[in-house]
């Protein structure tokens, strides 16, 4: 008899995944991470743990020195989204030409993708800004127009390198919320990195918590609270959960 | 707030302009100074008045030296700097020998110049040696402005698979754009300059711009003539200057830090 749950297939799995930079620092050593279809996952840990460089080795952008990135579907997906710490906007170009960037690459008319930018715009919120310059907009409205140029490509995951750090407390918490709200709504695949605790206490479903020389997983810790998690937030468990995190974090660091 | 009121920041500098003109004027009639010294402001504009079809033949034939060569330094400069950024090989073979040009003083080349193109085509010399001066900012800022390129952007650009031309085309060139139109301004300046110091060194003769009616008038003691060429090529380096900052603020005052307007 077939197990009543079966787990979700695995979209992409790190396997023993290694980095050691030029200079023969030792960035990442032994990383092993599934992260499933439909998952919310967060990575922490310290500044110059590795989570970023992990993350860039995940999108392709780095070479991993040992180990494996396999994906469910064979290939790196190529349309799978990024969003940075800043929000990395053209400042030349408007708000729905930053957003037809991915399209535009892969040889997709303006017009052709026009109702695929602006309901990724409305996604976000943003549909009225769509003729707007990047510096006309505040710190988190730009970031949200990040977000809306990696979702425009309808990509099976979404790697986000501590996205929303750069921003003042209320605005990082709405930002939270809305991206929660988008993960559920549209069952994306989320990667996430940050080095607030709080924050991927929140988001997550799973907190991988890495540790320094070398940049490696030292915990796993899942946080099995429901959506959406407002009350969530305010409850002991909640508090629990991010202790158990802190400690993690700390044995994470050698003294 | 004084400084941004558009009708003091013109009214002010023309006062300026126009006292010292009035001064000028003044000094020279009480102190009779004679006009092979400094001539009055009225003489000059006598002057001026009295050769102007002359005057204005030389100002067209300095302009158009000026125009082609800083057109071909903006193409040149935009075009060997997008070759450097291609191929690195390239760079590191040229860029040394683009900075000797910049580095020789033009006076020295001129001669060569003025023999190579023959005697006769003097207007030649003038334009590849206005070009030699105006030529390197835009190599250099071009060159600077295709390596700023946010990295992050890069990366982006290469997660989605951009090909070199895009990447050029959509990124690289747009990040340039500020640095490009910075060192139009220098190179406009330049070539005028270039195109001055050209015809002095090469212009015997067969040359009729502005810098050999100076000369001309220099030898003949025509100061109040030489005057009116020398406002004249002032005011061609103002309009100049004024019409490539006009251009870049149309081109940047959108999103360039340089060109936006803040509120205080």
């Amino acid at each position: 008899m077939p197990p009543l749950l079966t787990p979700a297939p695995s979209l992409l799995t790190l396997a023993r995944v290694g980095k050691t930079y030029d200079d023969g620092t030792p960035a990442l050593a032994g990383i092993d991470a599934e992260i499933a279809r439909g998952s919310f996952v967060s990575l922490v840990g310290p500044s110059g743990c590795g989570k970023s460089t992990l993350l860039r080795i995940a999108a392709g952008l780095t070479r991993a020195s040992e180990g494996e990135v396999r994906w469910q579907d064979g290939a790196r997906p190529a349309n799978l989204g990024f969003v940075f710490q800043d929000a990395t906007l053209m400042p030349w170009a408007r708000v729905f030409d930053n957003v037809w960037l991915p399209l535009k690459l892969q040889g997709i008319a303006r017009k052709t993708a026009g109702p695929r930018i602006m309901a990724a715009l409305s996604l976000v919120g943003l549909a009225e800004r769509a003729d707007a310059f990047p510096r006309e907009l505040s710190g988190g409205m730009r970031m949200r127009v990040s977000i809306a140029r990696a979702l425009v490509t309808d990509p099976p995951i979404l790697l986000m390198d501590e996205p929303f750090a750069a921003l003042d407390e209320f605005t990082r918490e709405k930002l939270d919320d809305d991206l929660l709200t988008l993960w559920r709504d549209q069952g994306l695949t989320i990667l996430f990195v940050t080095h607030s605790v709080y924050e991927s206490v929140y988001l997550s479903q799973r907190v991988l918590v890495m540790g320094t020389r070398p940049g490696r997983i030292v915990e796993e810790i899942v946080i099995d609270a429901g959506y959406p998690r407002t009350a969530f937030r305010e409850s002991p468990s909640f508090h629990a959960a991010c202790r158990a995190v802190s400690s993690a974090l700390r044995k994470g660091v050698p003294a | 707030m004084i400084a941004r009121a558009p009708f003091l920041r013109v009214a002010v500098p023309l006062a300026v302009g126009v006292g010292v003109l009035i001064a000028w004027e003044g000094l020279v009639r009480f102190y009779q100074v004679p006009a092979f010294l400094l001539p009055a402001p009225t003489a000059i504009w006598q002057a001026f008045a009295a050769n102007a079809d002359n005057l204005m033949v030389s100002l067209w034939v300095t302009l158009k030296v000026t125009l082609a060569a800083f057109a071909l330094a903006v193409v040149g400069g935009v075009g060997l700097a997008v070759l450097f950024s291609q191929n690195r090989l390239i760079e590191m073979a040229l860029f040394p020998y683009a900075v000797v040009l910049q580095v020789t003083p033009v006076v020295a080349i001129a001669p060569l110049i003025l023999i190579w193109v023959g005697l006769d085509h003097a207007e030649r010399a003038l334009l590849i040696l206005a070009w030699i001066v105006a030529f390197f900012p835009m190599l250099s800022n071009t060159t600077l402005g295709l390596r700023s390129a946010d990295h992050n952007l890069r990366d982006l650009y290469k997660l989605y698979g951009a090909s070199r031309w895009q990447t050029l085309t959509e990124l690289q060139l747009p990040s340039a754009l500020p640095y490009i139109l910075a060192g139009m301004k220098i190179s406009g300046g330049l070539a005028l300059i270039g195109a001055v110091v050209a015809e002095f060194v090469a212009g015997s003769g067969t040359s009729t711009g502005l810098a050999w009616r100076i000369i001309e008038s220099a030898n003949r003691l025509q100061i109040a003539k030489m005057f009116a060429a020398l406002f004249l090529l002032s005011g061609l380096g103002i309009a100049i200057f004024f019409a490539l900052t006009l251009l870049e603020h149309l081109t940047l005052r959108h999103w360039h830090e340089s060109a936006v307007k803040r509120e205080n």
